[in-house]
């Protein structure tokens, strides 16, 4: 029964059984550290959009949320107010990342290599039955992963990390070349703008962009995305010039010392997507630019929507299109602020809605009014 | 008289449960009769009702129907990705063609009967008994000029390309040229303006009144079209502003030494660059010194 008024402390303990008979009264229950193992890429798409990258935290409230990834991110956003911000790291850079993962779709040959690791883009994607039949058999533990994105546990061998190849960059190829504009010479903002703790006033800077564009709900980002290829906004087809998975060094300025500390490993998925016609006879200059998307974990579906979201926002500011309009795509790829609204229509509008029907009662009568008045006077000419 | 149990039978692999080449047979009928209205209509783009396939929409599902809609005992089927047999998205396209039929597979161009390919037309020449099939991204030549797929349907069945001429005008004055690299537009038949899918310019002059039967596949736009053999197809260009395909500065192929076909070029670890060429069964045969009947 859903009833407002009275009762109402009731139903809802009622409905918090519920959620305690499906989330623990389950007859073989699957321990947190299962979904971290077995659910790795729904866990990380969790930790993005959740905006905290706590594996473990996040294995919880996978298993509370009963699988709803926008619930589970949920809950570690309301975690995360919890916590305080004890600072920022140094600015991490992706030619130190250690990588597992690296394809490019400009180039055939690039220096380093393709890498084309774990992914399932080459799968055919028939189901398969055996595991109906093995579900409660037990699998063969066989390492899949580097340990390094096994659910962001620090390399156990610390020491050993810095001897693994570290991969240049395909954009420092187009930038010698000219064809991508030069890395800037200095960050164009010493610290980060941080979304979580100030307003963002719209234009907002590229820091803040990023950033909700790192938190944003992937499935909301896809479809954006995708009617941005198709023709509704600039960031268009674009190239890939490089994709990359790994563990990226975090190091933060000690406080002591002053010289950078590291203090972990955080699993990122890195998109370089490149695009030309920039530069036109009249005014001549790097003929490609860059969008750029980041994102914790492995999420590649993310990372390039991103890519692809962050050129349209660069390069069709003031196109009109909504897909390159700022304040368009930041505010409603936001998964808490649209799932709160959104299924706010759930609640209780019996005030209001008793308001506009009031309105539209109001309304009947007087066009019924003025109907029988037209009839009478019609009625009067008529004799 | 052939059967399709029979044809499941013959394949004598272990995939029980599925259909001859996977897709059922009356969407087969369904879009071999789409195309045969492509042919009929040259450039015309035929809607029809794109399976899910085993593979992402956009990796090539709408070749991939095309294929195995066509295939039947005693074809050989090739598989190119960019020109490469080897590529990954190939080499999973021929295993799944392989799986399903039980065909034989082969790189050789010459001796290939069905070819399905991504963005590229081979470099030897397709004779009258080939057919190849190119899987196509956005099969509307109008999309970057009208995004409306129900506009731009008005506008071929009008044969108002007035914007798309335009679009190409304000290239010139931009920048100094067409400037659209692949996916050139082309006028088919005199009729209907067609995206070759996204092959290099190098390749459009091989539409042009060729042996071959051309199908395109888009799966996700759900749209196939054709342009069979010996049609007129030109692509738009201006008088005094020609259509030009790719040129390699006197570049040849590393591997083969080959200055008349298409190359890629690659950044080298010396931050140089590296040229050689896309079409990798091409390159062999060059390689081992065997005839290529160019186009």
């Amino acid at each position: 029964m859903y009833t407002a008024v009275r009762g109402g402390a009731v139903a809802i303990q009622h409905a918090e059984d519920l959620i305690e008979q499906e989330v623990h009264g389950a007859h073989d229950p699957i321990a947190t550290r299962q979904v971290q193992a077995q659910l790795p890429l729904l866990l990380d798409q969790v930790m993005g959009e959740g905006s905290l990258y706590d594996p473990a935290l996040g294995a919880v409230a996978v298993r509370q949320a009963a699988g709803d990834p926008m619930e589970a991110g949920f809950l570690l956003r309301a975690y995360r107010t919890t916590l305080p911000r004890l600072g920022y790291s140094v600015a991490a850079s992706s030619r130190s990342m250690r990588v597992v993962r690296r394809i490019s779709s400009a180039f055939r040959d690039i220096p380093g290599g393709q890498l084309l690791g774990l992914t399932r883009d080459y799968g055919q994607r028939l189901v398969d039955l055996r595991l109906l039949e093995d579900a409660d058999a037990p699998g063969s533990h066989g390492a899949a992963q580097d340990d390094v994105l096994a659910n962001g546990s620090s390399p156990a061998d610390d020491s050993g990390a810095d001897e693994s190849p570290q991969f240049p960059l395909v954009i420092d190829f187009l930038r010698d070349e000219g064809m991508l504009a030069a890395r800037p010479e200095q960050p164009s903002e010493d610290e980060p703008f941080d979304v979580t703790r100030e307003p963002v006033r719209y234009p907002a800077p590229r820091s803040a962009r990023l950033q909700i564009l790192a938190r944003g709900e992937t499935g909301a980002m896809l479809g954006m995305s995708y009617a941005g290829m198709r023709g509704y906004g600039a960031g268009g087809h674009g190239t890939i010039a490089e994709l990359r998975q790994g563990a990226l060094p975090i190091e933060i300025t000690h406080p002591v010392t002053g010289r950078p500390a590291r203090i972990g490993w955080l699993p990122v998925t890195e998109c370089h997507f490149v695009a030309g016609g920039e530069a036109t006879l009249r005014s001549p200059r790097a003929d490609y630019s860059m969008g750029y998307g980041v994102v914790t974990g492995r999420n590649e579906r993310k990372a390039i929507s991103m890519a692809q979201l962050d050129m349209g926002l660069k390069r069709g500011a003031g196109s009109g299109n909504l897909l390159d309009d700022q304040e368009f795509v930041l505010s409603h790829i936001e998964p808490v602020d649209a799932m709160g609204f959104v299924e706010h229509l759930k609640l209780p509008h019996y005030v209001t809605f008793q308001s506009s029907m009031q309105r539209s009662a109001r309304l009947r009568a007087l066009t019924n009014a003025a109907r029988n008045q037209a009839h009478e006077a019609a009625g009067a000419h008529s004799h | 008289m052939t059967t399709v149990h029979g044809l499941i039978e013959a394949r004598e692999m272990t995939f029980t449960g599925y259909s001859y080449a996977l897709i059922d047979d009356m969407a087969k009928r369904e879009i071999r009769r789409a195309l045969l209205k492509a042919v009929a209509v040259p450039g015309h783009q035929i809607p029809f009702g794109s399976r899910e396939m085993p593979i992402a929409r956009g990796w090539g599902t709408g070749g991939l129907q095309v294929t195995l809609s066509l295939l039947g005992p005693g074809d050989v089927v090739k598989v190119i990705d960019q020109g490469d047999d080897a590529g990954v998205n190939a080499s999973n396209l021929r295993r799944l063609v392989e799986q399903m039929t039980g065909l034989d597979t082969t790189g050789a161009t010459s001796e290939a009967s069905v070819i399905q390919s991504r963005h590229r037309i081979p470099d030897e020449r397709l004779n009258e008994r080939q057919i190849l099939v190119l899987q196509v991204p956005n099969p509307e030549p109008l999309r970057a000029v009208e995004r409306s797929v129900a506009q731009a349907a008005l506008m071929h069945a009008e044969q108002d390309y007035a914007r798309m001429w335009l679009a190409l005008y304000e290239d010139v004055v931009r920048r100094g040229e067409v400037s659209r690299g692949a996916g050139y537009p082309v006028m088919v038949n005199h009729r209907y303006v067609m995206t070759p899918s996204p092959i290099p310019r190098w390749d459009v002059p091989k539409l042009h009144q060729a042996d071959a039967l051309y199908l395109f596949g888009a799966g996700r736009e759900k749209r196939v079209y054709a342009v069979p053999p010996h049609t007129d197809v030109v692509p738009l260009a201006f008088e005094d502003y020609p259509f030009h395909v790719e040129h390699f500065d006197g570049h040849a192929c590393a591997s083969c030494g080959s200055t008349s076909s298409y190359l890629e070029a690659s950044p080298t670890d010396d931050g140089g660059l590296r040229y050689r060429c896309s079409d990798t069964a091409y390159c062999e045969r060059v390689r081992e010194g065997k005839e290529t009947v160019q186009w």
